[in-house]
């Protein structure tokens, strides 16, 4: 007989048990509620919602449009991401720093703000073209109204996203890899294609998967582009559903929901399935490839480069800048008419603007906090768990996120409508129902390039921590979160970024008091009031810009690769 | 110090077996090799000692204590096992001297007595002056000398090396051979040291192990692997050895008996206790067979010559038998060509025991 060997699981146990709940809190308990209202909404089973869901033919074309502007957004958000990535990282490209930086800045800027600037830059009453009086009569039709008008901001708007991750991808790329390429004849076209794309395969995937949710998910762009042109995709069927129903119809949007939860469930399976096909883990300790010279073409390519960030960042923004600084709707700017009154209504003379910018700002630092210190965990479950139960821990951080804004807003209101049970805590029309939401759902911005990171670190650094001695929770602290953080906090800036202008959820979550800047920023464009918005969000975008510069003084003390616009 | 014993241990994977039902005894501070091709479970059998994965049946015991078996697995960072990993496993976020001084610090020794030790490590492998590099700063002989100290400094009852030499170039690989062995001396620890190198293995063991698809295939000391391989795989993987049918044709004496092979008789080395029996296999080396003009012998044919400096590697079929082929070497002046007949002698061999059991 042998004797019972104390095992001293107790920090795994610990670990997993704390994974869980914060998964069973954030993923699980929004989408049962949901997946509730949809079979037995009101306590009884029935399948009324789904049968007036599938009847109507709203759903099926609304459907087809979210598949269409979805992979279009996504092809061209992978395409242009990742050329600019490859040009960037690998290549004596100059200026690099900078181009980094503006390539990086759309992401920080709200889809809906995006909307709104290449709305102003191209419709009738566009101060910038009024500027050269090319501006279209009052009345013309504006070119973004369309399908492919959706799909380009889409691109624009994530391929920054696509950009930062196979860049982060890149940056660990060993030269050996690729001088063992060279020496054995290849070109550098031959090298890029048999060798750094193949390695890259795991990043692009994730980057993709990553970008095609948000586009399936996105609401701020096709709801200022596609509403105009009664060109409805799942989420703007959803927003309007429910703006002209009410609750009687929450049933109905809850199955619209899952229809979009399956089309973003179904890339991210594909992304697993091309990830797993082969071993792309990188092991080696070794520094980044020499830049490869442009030599008589680098002139041209960074003209190039430059245009392309002229096009997606300076051009929209200047738009925006200009409306700001129009008194009121379709009038020409000129010296006389040009007006700081915009800035100094929305920053002093309006409450709930001022008291959004306060908001805003903890909102998305305890979010982006939060997030990064539970993506280590989760993300070391997901990628070196034994256990296989725990790849559906990877789908259930993935459901909200994948959900609309909007459906999570609706999950969270009917979780907490009422009082949580047994405490009596009262969240609905407190600002912490917004920050529930926005834990849930940005919870996987994290978490992806968190798990990517662990990917591509051999285990045997862990596995050498733990024969020194070290329990989980040391090895987590010492060894792991050090090699995994850059990925980590890389997606951590990306949820500050993101949750920042944040619309979709605060829209419906919000109460007088706990406004966000999004939400004070819709309510001026609703009104009609562009010129209050596009104040708002030019300085929203300059406090991100001053954010990131002084967020740059402390680079030096922070380990490399932790801030995606450095270099 | 101590002593490691594994006792019938197998590791099932879902629908094949790693290791199977495999019983090692290592003696305190005895150097151990495990040798085998790649696939042979051997990295298996390491990752089970360090407890990365556990027994599906059997027992791991270090010294007194029981690690892994029925009554569960104790987690490798209570196993104090030192590993010295294939590809160092060096952590790229910590100097040279932090990676060292880390398992100190989990073990919350204090500052000053930490520094000393890793000093004193750092100054056992020779890196004395580069606590302060990095990792990727380093040569790959330097980093496995960070990993060495790293795992020396800890002092652990038991270390296992795991193919430590697989990345470094011939030359390294000698100096840090001397240095296993140096290091192995100084300290006296216990080592299982995992390597595919006959010749690394040859030269640093105490006792080789040779596994073969998850099986220990043999477990002995280098000079009995030569000359006395317990089955056919040990006799043709350890230094190439040629493998001959025979029919044994008298009953062991004195360690010895007559056996016939390739039409002509000789007298082979063999365990106690052989008997008479038919469809045996011999086991001679590439010195065993010398060429003779005439006298007993078999003929056959010079099927290559490949000359290595000083001598030339002579492949040959015998007449008998065109399937078989027999390597030796000729030193200059080398007189065969290819397409050459000539007649072979076996001087001696050695009688490959019929149950194929570890001896």
């Amino acid at each position: 007989m042998s004797t019972r060997i104390r095992e001293r699981r107790g920090q795994e146990m610990a670990l997993t048990a704390m994974v869980a709940v914060v998964i069973a809190l954030l993923s699980l308990l929004p989408v049962l509620r949901l997946f509730k209202e949809i079979v037995a909404p009101g306590g009884t089973l029935s399948g009324m919602a789904i049968e007036a869901g599938l009847k109507s033919p709203a759903t099926w074309i609304a459907t087809w449009h979210t598949l269409v502007v979805g992979i279009g957004g996504t092809l061209l958000a992978v395409l242009s991401g990742t050329l600019v990535a490859l040009l960037i990282t690998l290549t004596d490209i100059r200026g690099r720093s900078a181009l980094v930086l503006c390539y990086v800045m759309p992401l920080m800027i709200a889809p809906q703000v995006t909307a709104l600037a290449w709305l102003q830059l191209f419709g009738p009453a566009s101060p910038f073209l009024k500027l050269f009086g090319a501006a279209p009569p009052l009345g013309t039709r504006n070119p973004l109204y369309s399908t492919s008008g959706i799909i380009l901001l889409l691109g624009v708007q994530y391929g920054p996203l696509v950009f930062l991750l196979v860049r982060a991808g890149l940056r660990k790329l060993p030269r050996e890899l690729v001088e063992a390429a060279r020496a054995g004849g290849a070109g550098w076209f031959t090298v890029l294609v048999t060798v750094v794309l193949p390695l890259m395969t795991p990043s692009i995937m994730a980057a993709a998967a990553l970008a095609f949710v948000s586009c399936v998910g996105n609401f701020g762009i096709p709801a200022f582009l596609g509403i105009p042109a009664n060109y409805l995709v799942l989420p703007t069927l959803i927003y309007q559903r429910l703006a002209g129903g009410g609750p009687a119809v929450l049933g109905e949007t809850a199955f619209l929901s899952v229809l979009i939860g399956i089309i973003a469930m179904a890339g991210i399976l594909a992304q697993e399935v091309v990830s797993r096909r082969r071993d792309y883990r990188i092991s080696s300790t070794s520094l980044p490839a020499e830049p490869y010279e442009l030599g008589r073409w680098r002139p041209a390519v960074q003209a190039g480069m430059w245009l392309l960030i002229v096009a997606v960042l300076f051009l929209p923004l200047f738009g925006l800048v200009l409306t700001s600084l129009v008194p009121g709707y379709g009038i020409a700017l000129t010296a006389r008419t040009a007006t700081l009154d915009n800035y100094r209504f929305v920053l002093f003379e309006h409450d709930a603007a001022s008291r959004a910018f306060f908001n805003s700002f903890w909102l998305s630092i305890a979010a982006a906090f939060f997030a990064v210190l539970v993506a280590v965990p989760i993300g070391y479950l997901i990628a070196w768990g034994k256990q296989r139960w725990v790849r559906l821990l990877n789908l259930s951080v993935e459901l909200p996120y994948a959900l609309p804004g909007v459906v999570l807003a609706i999950a969270s209101l009917l979780l907490f409508l009422r009082p949580i049970p047994l405490t009596g805590i009262q969240l609905y029309n407190t600002v912490w129902i917004v920050l529930y939401a926005y834990l849930a759902r940005f919870l996987v911005l994290a978490l992806r390039p968190t798990i990517s990171g662990y990917h591509q670190i051999d285990r045997a650094l862990e596995e050498a921590a733990q024969v020194a001695g070290a329990g989980l929770f040391l090895r987590m602290r010492t060894i792991i979160f050090p090699l995994v953080a850059p990925a980590a906090i890389a997606g951590g800036l990306l949820i500050f970024m993101t949750a920042l202008s944040e619309l979709t959820v605060s829209a419906l979550l919000w109460s007088s008091g706990s406004e966000t800047i999004g939400v004070v920023m819709f309510s001026f464009e609703q009104g009609g009031d562009s010129n209050y918005s596009a104040a708002m969000s030019v300085i929203t975008v300059a406090v991100t810009f001053v954010l990131m510069l002084a967020t740059n003084l402390l680079a030096p003390h922070l380990p490399g690769g932790v801030l995606p616009w450095r270099d | 110090m101590a002593r490691l014993t594994l006792d019938h241990v197998t590791k099932s994977f879902a629908d094949f077996d790693a290791v199977k039902d495999v019983s090692i005894d290592v003696g305190d501070g005895e150097f151990l090799a495990v040798l085998g091709p790649s696939g042979c479970g051997k990295t298996t059998l390491l990752r089970l000692v360090a407890g990365f994965e556990k027994v599906t049946s059997g027992e791991i015991r270090i010294g007194n204590k029981v690690m892994s078996g029925k009554g569960g697995s104790v987690a490798p960072e209570k196993r104090r096992v030192g590993i010295v990993f294939q590809n160092y496993a060096l952590w790229p976020h910590m100097t040279v001297a932090e990676n060292i001084g880390y398992s100190l610090k989990v073990a919350k020794l204090d500052r000053a007595a930490a520094r000393q030790k890793v000093e004193d490590a750092l100054a056992l492998v020779n890196l004395q002056g580069l606590g302060e590099r990095r990792p990727a700063n380093l040569s790959g002989g330097q980093r496995q000398r960070v990993a060495l100290a790293r795992c020396l400094v800890a002092a652990p009852s038991l270390v296992l090396f795991d193919e430590p030499l697989a990345n470094l170039d011939v030359h390294l690989r000698a100096s840090m051979e001397d240095e296993f062995a140096a290091f192995h001396k100084r300290t006296g620890t216990t080592i299982v040291y995992i390597t595919h190198d006959q010749a690394e293995a040859m030269a640093l063991a105490d006792r080789i192990a040779v596994m073969d698809h998850g099986r220990l295939a043999q477990l002995a000391t280098p000079r009995q692997l030569y000359h006395e391989p317990a089955n056919e795989m040990v006799a043709s993987f350890i230094s190439q050895g040629i493998l001959l049918p025979a029919d044994v044709l008298s009953p062991e004496q004195a360690g010895h008996c007559k056996v016939r092979v390739l039409g002509t008789e000789l007298v082979v080395r063999c365990r106690t206790g052989e008997r008479p029996r038919v469809g045996a296999k011999i086991c001679c080396r590439a010195a065993d067979l010398e060429v003779v003009p005439d006298g007993p012998g078999f003929d056959g044919l010079v099927k290559r010559v490949i000359y290595q400096g000083g001598s030339a590697r002579i492949e040959f079929a015998p007449s008998a038998s065109p399937d078989l082929t027999l390597h030796f070497e000729q030193p200059d002046p080398v007189m065969l060509e290819r397409g050459a007949q000539a007649r072979l002698r076996i001087r001696s061999g050695w009688l490959i025991p019929a149950t194929g059991a570890a001896s």
